[in-house]
């Protein structure tokens, strides 16, 4: 192979046409290869938002659709993932398998999680296939605390818009057997859920008021509580919580919403979904 | 250091082109589906969960 840029160099050791390094071509190439280093940093960084906004999206759709598949293969071989098998007292859900779908009419008529049963708290690669429940809170419909976590931004980002939601806004739950409409808590519908409370349970006489929406510490479980941030209550309500980073990007908070079971309906597994889950979707297109 | 690179890569000025998109390449991959997947769990970013009891 020849290099057609260096012409004839009679003595390797000191091309022809360089002069020996002044001072300043010293400080020159110094600076040069400082820029060049910072201009390389920069753009690796640009290179490591494309793949937490996007990369990790294709891997988590994959590993979603197979959760996703497998559970309506379950379901469609009769088999209910949150019902104990024959002749067992108690449930064991495997870990990272799917137990119900997630629907969010104020998301889209797309928007659909299979959500996976996680760890005591959800581990990255449960979370990386869907929106994963906190094993040892209940199971859907449940009294309660149906308590999911997601992610925000990338691997999948389920709950990327979960600050979309509004107080009232429908929260579908489908499982084998029943279709449960929860809805985001905070009356007036319509607002914005950080803004509205609830009762959600009386201690000593005393009612307890939930927020649609909490923005709290990392460290703060006790939203989990089958009745949040109440822990020992008796829970009176089957509620859902959802946790998600906040804000967008960092780990310094969690992004809370809570929902309210309000009805539910038989799943028959007809493809279609019953007329009352439907109308819900009427109610965001308004 | 690029100059230095582009000074070593052999073949005419379109092979020499070639060549740094093909490093380019190689590099990127290297970086998103080895490296990063690597780092990110000890990045305080994408953490959703709250402690649990």
């Amino acid at each position: 192979m020849t290099d057609n840029t260096v012409v004839a160099s009679p003595a390797p050791a000191s091309p022809p046409g360089r002069r020996p390094m002044s001072a300043g071509d010293r400080i020159r190439f110094a600076l040069r290869g400082i820029g060049q280093t910072l201009i390389t940093l920069g753009l690796v960084v640009l290179l490591f938002v494309v793949y937490e906004v996007w990369i990790t999206n294709i891997f988590a759709h994959q590993a979603q659709v197979k959760v996703y598949n497998a559970l309506q293969h379950e379901w469609q071989d009769g088999q209910d993932p949150l019902l104990p098998l024959p002749g067992e007292n108690t449930t064991t859900i495997p870990l990272g398998s799917g137990i119900a779908v997630l629907y969010i009419p104020r998301l889209g008529r797309d928007y659909h999680f299979a959500v996976v049963q996680g760890s005591q708290v959800p581990d990255d690669a449960q979370l990386e296939k869907g929106p994963a429940h906190y094993a040892d809170t209940q199971l859907p419909g449940e009294t309660g605390n149906f308590a999911v976590a997601g992610h925000r931004v990338g691997k999948g980002e389920p709950f990327l818009n979960i600050d979309k939601l509004q107080s009232g806004d429908a929260v579908i739950v489908e499982t084998k057997s029943f279709w449960y409409v929860y809805r985001v808590i905070g009356k007036p519908a319509g607002q914005n859920p950080q803004t509205v409370k609830e009762q959600v349970a009386t201690v000593n006489g005393n009612p307890i008021m939930l927020p649609g929406r909490e923005i709290v510490d990392p460290s703060d479980g006790d939203v989990l509580q089958p009745v949040p941030d109440n822990p020992g209550a008796t829970p009176q309500k089957a509620l859902m919580t959802f946790t998600t980073c906040h804000p967008k990007f960092t780990a310094s908070q969690r992004m809370i919403v809570y929902s309210e079971l309000v009805s539910k309906a038989p799943n028959n597994k007809k493809l279609k979904m019953p007329d009352s889950i439907e109308a819900l979707y009427s109610e965001v297109n308004a | 250091m690029y100059v230095w690179i582009w000074r070593r890569l052999p073949g005419p000025l379109a092979a020499k082109v070639a060549e740094v998109l093909l490093l380019l390449a190689a590099v990127s991959a290297l970086l998103l589906f080895i490296v990063f997947p690597w780092i990110e769990p000890h990045l305080p970013i994408s953490q959703v969960t709250v402690p649990h009891k």
